[in-house]
């Protein structure tokens, strides 16, 4: 199959950028491992910002907060871009109909996030994530975009650094195929998943296009930047809205005192939560002072998950939370074009780093990117288009390695290890070793750890031996993937010898201006290399 | 406890119930204990686990549910989905949800920079919360006998975008009237099993006063039998059409 752009990817990012790669007269498929209104983008809840009306606001003072929140490792020029073209983008949105709230004067609505004292947040309801997928979704379909769902991307083709599509292993039918394209577009999504049971990710965001694009050779940055959520429901990791706290939601420790500024930064609180949570000790959110009318009218999306899956009334009773992950600020590497390091490869979403958020994020910026940086990798992609060509011998090679693989591993004896079990060892290891604090001893013992779960990739074992929908073969997959991002993570946290944003070294508890730079990772020869580079 | 799932064997082709211990109450959170201690073959979708992500809907006790935001009893039975091809367990085929919503003529093609109050949002905003989890379709007894047929969401849909003032399709209402508005037999399933609260009975009714408004008629009213014993059929509520296909 042949293609102008293949969109790698089916959230907000991988939408915008196929309906503006079609919309440019290219021929275009997006492959995704679900179905795209499955995708990760419909968690997000409180909404995108802008600045629309230049009152009180500006958009200088976007950038600033934005850069501010970064902790001055980010791009002044892609941060201004993406601030300037804020604007346009909500206006696009709406004009395809995602019902943003209207205030009185029927002008679009803003709230009020963290990281900015100025309200800058537009929204639909509870559901802006899910309702800009929707209808960006309903955009493709008008428009006769070519989906294929359900397809697991195992490999991009690669040849003398230029990517020439991909081969993909359809999950329905357990076939291996390829998709040749002139421009391939990553959009696969973040990595915070791999803190599997302490993460507020769907259970299919496993860094898949992170990794591939990685054993590619792309290059990847700031991995070690993960942010943590303080506010969780406890045993589901389900998210509570920062919302709640700026509604005048309080922090109680077990003995019901208050410990923290409800409103300082998400890193600051969450590391102050799980302190507590180590020890053992348990921590509410308080919203039993708020009147049930308010909380009904302003947080009802909390009220409901409080109540469905931890049985509490919020107005009547604390709600017991803990941090989880939430969000990756690193990625594969690119440029404001949406370039990485390999040609004819484009990433964008939350799998790119774009250089836009650093070593931390503020709320309401990850949908403005996603949108943003789609349209330009859709864009881009059509106006780049490569002329080279590859031979079908090579398409072969890599269809046959991979059909190979896949029948050495349904092949396999019975052997003690057990996708779903390493999967959670995975996600636990992680939490406590990568997780809100880190050092460089138990770097290192779970640097050894993850070798050893690394290993016993090679004879874990493959139940399912049907060609249908074999979804142990795409758990096993992902395991893979969320196993070499989990690698990059560590190895960047090690090198980072400092504490800047979402990375606390308990070793190195202040901010260095040594790094004040993006790490960037390559891989090349089996061999992962790190430098800090200035910002270009 | 005890928990009951109807799964397709791709050997026989046909369901055989099995049977699996479990100390979870959440559904999900069960499915994955199987899959984890007892047979990882178990194959379902899920994603959010939150209830919006709309994957992982599958049937518990005949009446369809998020797993996520399911709590299970001694005893229940799962199963997936009715009305679709089940390709593997509790996982069913859903491509046609593109096929319906695509016949709806749905999307707006030239953008508008209309005003919009909030009163024009909310209008919208019930249906646009619609998370294509197929419950509603799954519950849907027209199904069973017309796979032409336009159904809940795709209806739910084509409503969310004709009450949508930045929309200008005349084609919307249009496409909705074969196979669609006038089939549904107003029955209410759909409306019992959504778990975004939307009403697609509701939502069909309003379709269909829409359509005459605009000189559109229902196509069973020339078979119309005035001796069925009800009294009138004036108003729209009467939950359900005896002339709705069958």
């Amino acid at each position: 199959m042949q293609y102008d752009v293949i969109i790698i990817g089916a959230g907000a990012s991988g939408l915008t950028a196929a309906l503006n790669a079609k919309k440019n007269g290219a021929k275009v498929a997006v492959i995704a491992k679900t179905l795209p209104t499955h995708s990760q983008t419909v968690q997000a809840q409180g909404g995108i910002n802008a600045v629309l009306y230049e009152d009180d606001d500006s958009v200088e003072q976007h950038i600033e907060d934005t850069y501010k929140g970064s902790y001055n490792i980010s791009n002044k020029r892609n941060i201004e871009y993406m601030c300037k073209n804020a604007k346009d983008t909500i206006l696009w949105l709406d004009s395809i109909g995602v019902p943003f709230n209207r205030n009185k004067n029927d002008k679009i609505a803003q709230r009020k996030f963290g990281g900015t004292k100025k309200i800058r947040t537009c929204y639909s309801s509870d559901y802006t994530g899910l309702k800009i997928v929707h209808t960006l979704y309903d955009q493709c379909i008008s428009n006769d975009i070519q989906f294929y769902n359900e397809h697991q991307v195992l490999e991009l083709i690669v040849s003398n650094n230029e990517c020439f599509g991909c081969i993909a292993y359809d999950i329905v039918d357990g076939k291996v195929k390829e998709f040749m394209s002139k421009s391939t577009i990553l959009a696969t999504g973040g990595y915070a998943g791999i803190y599997k049971n302490h993460t507020t990710n769907s259970l299919s965001t496993t860094a898949d296009g992170i990794a591939i694009a990685f054993k590619a050779g792309a290059d990847l940055s700031n991995m070690e930047f993960v942010q943590f959520h303080p506010t969780t429901l406890e045993n589901t990791n389900i998210l509570i809205s920062e919302s709640a706290r700026g509604e005048g939601g309080l922090l109680l420790d077990e003995n019901e005192n208050r410990f923290i500024d409800e409103l300082s930064t998400r890193d600051e609180i969450s590391r102050e939560i799980f302190k507590k949570i180590v020890k053992k000790e348990k921590v509410y959110l308080d919203l039993r002072h708020i009147e049930k009318e308010k909380i009904e009218e302003l947080i009802p999306q909390e009220m409901r998950l409080a109540s469905e899956f931890s049985n509490i009334d919020i107005s009547k009773e604390l709600l017991p939370i803990t941090p989880a992950a939430h969000y990756s600020m690193g990625g594969i590497k690119t440029d404001i074009n949406t370039n990485t390091s390999i040609k004819s490869l484009y990433a964008c979403g939350e799998c790119a780093q774009t250089d836009i958020h650093g070593a931390n994020r503020l709320g309401g910026n990850s949908l403005l990117e996603i949108v943003t940086f789609g349209k330009i990798a859709g864009i881009n992609a059509t106006k780049n288009l490569s002329t080279e060509t590859i031979n079908q011998e090579t398409i072969n090679k890599y269809i046959n390695q991979n059909k190979s693989k896949i029948k050495t591993l349904l092949q396999r004896d019975k052997s003690s290890y057990s996708i779903h079990k390493t999967k959670n060892t995975l996600g636990d290891l992680m939490f406590k070793k990568a997780g809100l604090f880190r050092e460089e001893e138990t770097l290192l013992s779970l640097s050894k750890e993850l070798e050893a779960l690394e290993a016993s990739l090679d004879s874990i074992h493959i139940d399912d031996k049907s060609s249908i929908y074999n979804k142990n073969l795409l758990e096993y997959f992902e395991l893979e993937n969320s196993i070499c991002v989990s690698k990059t993570l560590i190895f960047s946290a090690m090198k980072r010898k400092e504490s800047r944003g979402s990375h606390y070294r308990e070793d190195f508890n202040k901010a260095n201006k040594l790094y004040e730079k993006p790490s960037i990772l390559t891989y090349k020869n089996d061999q992962i290399d790190l430098n800090f580079e200035d910002i270009k | 406890m005890k928990l009951k799932i109807n799964r397709l064997s791709t050997a026989t082709n046909d369901f055989k119930t099995f049977e699996f211990t479990v100390s979870q109450e959440n559904l999900l959170k069960a499915l994955e204990e199987i899959k984890t201690n007892d047979d990882p073959t178990l194959t379902y979708r899920c994603g959010c686990k939150s209830g919006v992500c709309g994957s992982c809907t599958v049937r518990v006790n005949g009446v369809e549910k998020l797993a996520c935001r399911t709590n299970i009893k001694e005893g229940d039975l799962v199963e997936p989905l009715k009305n679709s091809r089940v390709i593997k367990d509790l996982v069913v085929d859903v491509s046609h949800e593109t096929l319906l919503i695509k016949k709806t003529n749905i999307g707006i093609k030239e953008s508008a920079s209309k005003n919009i109050s909030q009163a024009d949002v909310l209008k919208i905003d019930t249906q646009s919360n619609c998370i294509l989890c197929n419950a509603c379709y799954s519950s849907c007894p027209v199904y069973e006998v017309n796979k032409e047929f336009l159904g809940p969401f795709a209806l739910t849909k084509a409503l969310r975008y004709e009450n949508d003032l930045k929309s200008q399709d005349e084609e919307i209402i249009n496409s909705v009237q074969a196979n669609g508005i006038w089939d549904c037999t107003l029955c209410s399933a759909c409306t019992f099993v959504c778990p975004q609260g939307i009403d697609p009975k509701m939502d069909i009714m309003q379709l269909q006063n829409i359509s005459s408004q605009k000189g559109y008629t229902n196509p069973y009213m020339n078979n119309f039998d005035n001796s069925m014993g009800f009294d009138s059929f004036d108003s729209n509520d009467f939950g359900f059409n005896p002339n709705g296909g069958f």
